[in-house]
């Protein structure tokens, strides 16, 4: 019997944490690539005497979604016109972008490359031959005019294992270690007392000990990347941990921001990927490295065929471009699978084989060829163990080798991020210079600059990488890159806007509420004789299951091939804000529940504004990623506009609204 | 694909009051049962397999087996990772084996450098550290 009930944990939580206070003129909250970009750079521009700071839930050798390495850097720009790089991005997310802050990344991108490079990570290079070369052999850096392998058009092939502890090593030497605060997670930004719409801290609280930490500060970022299980995931046993995007990302970023009323955008579009089934291993370099292609069960190649051209038409002009918009190409896949012609398959097989064939036609010896089979098998390899050993260990459970059958894929559970190929985030200022665009108007919500790159529509609040909306395709080295910007951004503003930050609350009123899962866990454990099943509390993993279940059913997830309507919605609206109501009442024994409590915390409220804003967007703008069946088209002519969404902190209401969409590279030609 | 520990050959990290392996899980997975000083996975369903606390156990102590909702058992991927490169070792659940090596950094580690001291030029352009002459968009 395991009377009495106690913490599960190893590290017990108490009731009355000790109390931290930490004064800070930038506080970083965050420490995936924004983040070290930002740490890194804003030493660069702030006057000796700034007192900088960065937290991270978890440690910055590896932590956020690079934690386990990457195969490719997905944004370099090289020997590409800027102007190709917005237009892309533009036709891929179906034309409702911020071409400013797009154009901007490009600008900076390349650099944050060249750094990685100096700083270690190991580059793929063409050779004299036209051979790829793998990034620890001798060749000319891309900053003396090296060759990168390219896969796409803007893809570069690296050995990234430790991607993530060569990017943070230097923002840690820039920042001094000890301005950095590991294992703290931040549950709150705050506003100032006395100046209003004024960003003036944050409170959180360690995971190591009972601690809560509160932090005055003049400006901040958010960087804390998107969110992950917020929609019921293809497995949901042990297999709940595979997801695609870092588990550990909950959606923090966008909640903190919008609580102090930052204006959101886009927060419509998700990201619904087609990965390897189960293992969710990456696909891009089978498609660009590889050039594989995907059949259906009956073996039919049916993205190229007549049928999928006819039914891309229906979606002009982003359908006819050359590369089709990544939700449309879930689209094709989507109604293949609605019509039982699952399954897909990706032809491994078939690719791998080509290029032997190849090699064999122009006369290649069986020697040669043995050595560039090796070669060949090792890159494939690596693209799994680079950046999703998981996929390995199901292609080795499964006895799977890639020259020899193909593999399954499938569209998963979708993901809110705005860095990857979604673009959901918050509405940020573009450069202040003067080809952005400058609308007169109001308020913030409707402009494009306001005179501090990246800043939200709240001052002092900053954001980059995942946080920054309507800019999609950034990946990890155009985040760190924006980081970068924001950085040197935060200092002109604490240059600009001298003031002494004071807060609204206590320090101890916030840690009552910041420990307020572990009252009420200590007071009612003994209620029931089983600790998790309890009439007053509720623990943070049945929480996690019931959002889930409320998006997946009524919110367009996997259990209706994305299907949702305004009906439905409604219905998800309701049960989100009971079980927004409920959260006030989760338990936790341990620091580790504590930090999953805040996290579905953070996790019912973005989801939150996800539905609302499908919801308010009377269309289906990304077919492929979710489908009203009330609005089943992409309607140009009523909604090419942004939607976006603010949350006021004093009246906590919502308020929805359309903003203009400003082309500022030409249209014609499309792409 | 969950990970755990042998513990066989787990020490604790020799009772230090911070371990490897709980310093590094990004999930705040791994923690430390002191009264056997062993550490254990106490989350197995929220693993990403990220490998991060594999790759820096000093005693080789943890292992991944593959989540038992859709991996079959037998296989198994393990890393030996040094400070330039990281061995891998895929056994599939026939027997098979294959190795694979690659690279991971080019500079020893503690070497990337910092710019410490280093200062932009003027804080009111867009021109971040090393950069000038930015371009703007071609109408
Ligand atoms: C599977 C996968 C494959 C990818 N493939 C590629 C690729 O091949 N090439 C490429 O260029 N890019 C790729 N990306 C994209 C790239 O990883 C992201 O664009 C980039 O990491 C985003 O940076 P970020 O700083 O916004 O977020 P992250 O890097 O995820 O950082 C988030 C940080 O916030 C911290 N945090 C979260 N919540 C809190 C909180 N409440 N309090 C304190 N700290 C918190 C986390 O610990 C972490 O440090 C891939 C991503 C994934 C997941
Ligand atoms: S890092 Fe390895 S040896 Fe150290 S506690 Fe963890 S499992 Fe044990
Ligand atoms: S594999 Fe990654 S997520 Fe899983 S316990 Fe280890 S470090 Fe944590």
């Amino acid at each position: 019997m395991a009377l009495p009930n106690k913490p599960k944990g190893e590290l017990v939580a108490v009731v009355n944490p000790e109390v931290v206070e930490h004064d800070v003129d930038v506080l970083i909250v965050g420490g995936g690539m924004a983040a070290c970009g930002a740490a890194f750079e804003i030493k660069k521009w702030a006057p000796a005497d700034m007192k900088i700071m960065l937290v991270d839930k978890a440690s910055l050798e590896r932590s956020g979604a690079v934690a386990q390495g990457l195969s490719a850097i997905n944004t370099y720009i090289g020997e590409n016109p800027i102007e190709s790089y917005v237009k892309m991005v533009r036709n891929d997310l179906m034309g409702v972008v911020r071409e400013d802050l797009i154009y901007d990344c490009g600008r900076h991108v390349d650099e944050s490359v060249k750094l990685f490079e100096e700083w270690g990570l190991p580059i793929w290079k063409k050779d004299a031959d036209g051979e790829n070369l793998d990034g620890a052999k001798p060749a000319p850096t891309l900053r003396e005019g090296g060759q990168p392998v390219r896969t796409g058009k803007w893809q570069i092939m690296i050995n990234g294992e430790s991607y993530k502890c060569i990017v943070a090593e230097p923002a840690a030497t820039a920042l001094g270690s000890e301005n950095i605060l590991e294992r703290v997670f931040i549950v709150k930004m705050l506003l100032d007392k006395n100046k209003p719409n004024q960003v003036a801290g944050a409170v959180g609280f360690s995971t190591r000990e009972n601690k809560v930490h509160v932090f005055r500060c003049k400006a901040a970022l958010v960087a804390c990347g998107g969110a992950v299980n917020i929609f019921r995931p293809r497995s949901t046993g042990e297999g709940k941990g595979r997801a695609w995007y870092p588990v550990w990302n909950a959606g923090s970023t966008y909640t903190m921001c919008a609580q102090v009323g930052a204006t959101l955008t886009m927060m419509e579009n998700r990201f619904t990927p087609a990965r390897f089934k189960d293992g969710y291993g990456p696909v891009g370099a089978w498609f660009l490295l590889f050039k594989a292609k995907v059949a259906n069960g009956l073996g039919e190649f049916y993205a190229n065929g007549d049928a999928a051209k006819e039914e891309l038409k229906k979606f002009m002009p982003y359908g006819a471009s050359p590369v089709t918009p990544t939700c449309l190409r879930n689209h094709l896949m989507i109604n293949e699978l609605k019509e039982g012609r699952g399954p897909i398959y990706m032809a491994t097989d078939v690719a791998l084989n080509a290029f032997l064939d190849d090699r064999r036609a122009a006369g290649m010896d069986e020697k040669n060829l043995k050595k560039f089979w090796k070669h060949l098998e090792s890159e494939a390899w690596e693209d799994f163990l680079d950046m999703s050993v998981g996929q390995a260990g199901l292609w080795a459970g499964m006895n799977i080798e890639p020259e020899k059958v193909g593999s399954e894929i499938m569209p998963t559970e979708p993901y809110m991020l705005g860095s990857h190929s979604g673009c959901c985030g918050i509405w940020t200022s573009g450069p202040n210079e003067d080809w952005v665009p400058d609308v007169q108007n109001e308020s913030r919500s409707h402009k494009y600059k306001w005179g501090y790159n990246r800043m939200t529509t709240v001052d002092g609040l900053f954001t980059a990488g995942d946080g920054v909306g309507a800019s999609g395709h950034k990946f990890s080295s155009g985040s760190h890159a924006e980081g970068r910007i924001a950085a040197k951004q935060m200092v002109k503003f604490c240059r600009d806007n001298d003031f002494k930050p004071e807060l609204k609350q206590t320090a101890q009123e916030l840690a009552d509420e910041i420990y307020a899962p572990v009252k009420r866990y200590m007071e009612f454990k003994d209620a029931s004789t089983a600790s998790d099943v309890n009439p007053n509390y509720c623990k943070p993993a049945g929480m996690m299951m019931r959002l889930m279940k409320a998006t997946d059913e009524y919110g367009g997830g996997v259990a209706t091939y994305y299907m949702t309507s305004g009906k439905l919605l409604n219905i998800c609206l309701d049960l989100l804000r009971l079980l927004r109501e409920d959260a006030e009442l989760m338990g936790a024994g341990d620091l580790h529940e504590l930090m999953r409590a805040w996290e579905n915390y953070h996790r019912i409220w973005c989801v939150e504004t996800h539905i609302r804003h499908i919801e308010f967007r009377k269309e289906s703008r990304y077919p492929g990623f979710y489908y009203r069946s009330d609005f089943p088209t992409c309607d140009d002519e009523n909604w090419k506009c942004f939607v976006n969404s603010t949350f006021n902190p004093e009246t906590k209401e919502w308020k929805c609204e359309k903003v203009e969409v400003i082309n500022i590279i030409p249209t014609e030609p499309w792409l | 694909m969950p990970s755990y520990v042998d513990p066989s050959k787990c020490d604790g990290c020799k009772g230090g009051d911070k371990t490897a392996c709980m310093y590094i899980c990004p999930n705040d997975l791994m923690v430390l049962e002191k009264s056997e000083m062993k550490a254990y996975n106490q989350e197995p369903d929220a693993c990403w397999e990220c490998y991060s606390c594999v790759k820096i156990c000093p005693q080789g102590a943890i292992f991944v087996r593959g989540y038992d909702d859709f991996v079959p058992m037998g296989g198994q991927v393990h890393p030996m990772r040094s400070a330039d490169s990281i061995m891998w070792t895929v056994k599939f659940r026939n027997g098979a084996i294959k190795r694979f090596k690659f690279p991971v950094r080019t500079t020893a580690e503690g070497a990337a450098n910092g710019y410490v001291g280093q200062t932009g030029a003027n804080l009111d352009d867009e021109c971040l550290l090393l950069e000038s002459n930015l371009p703007t968009p071609n109408k």
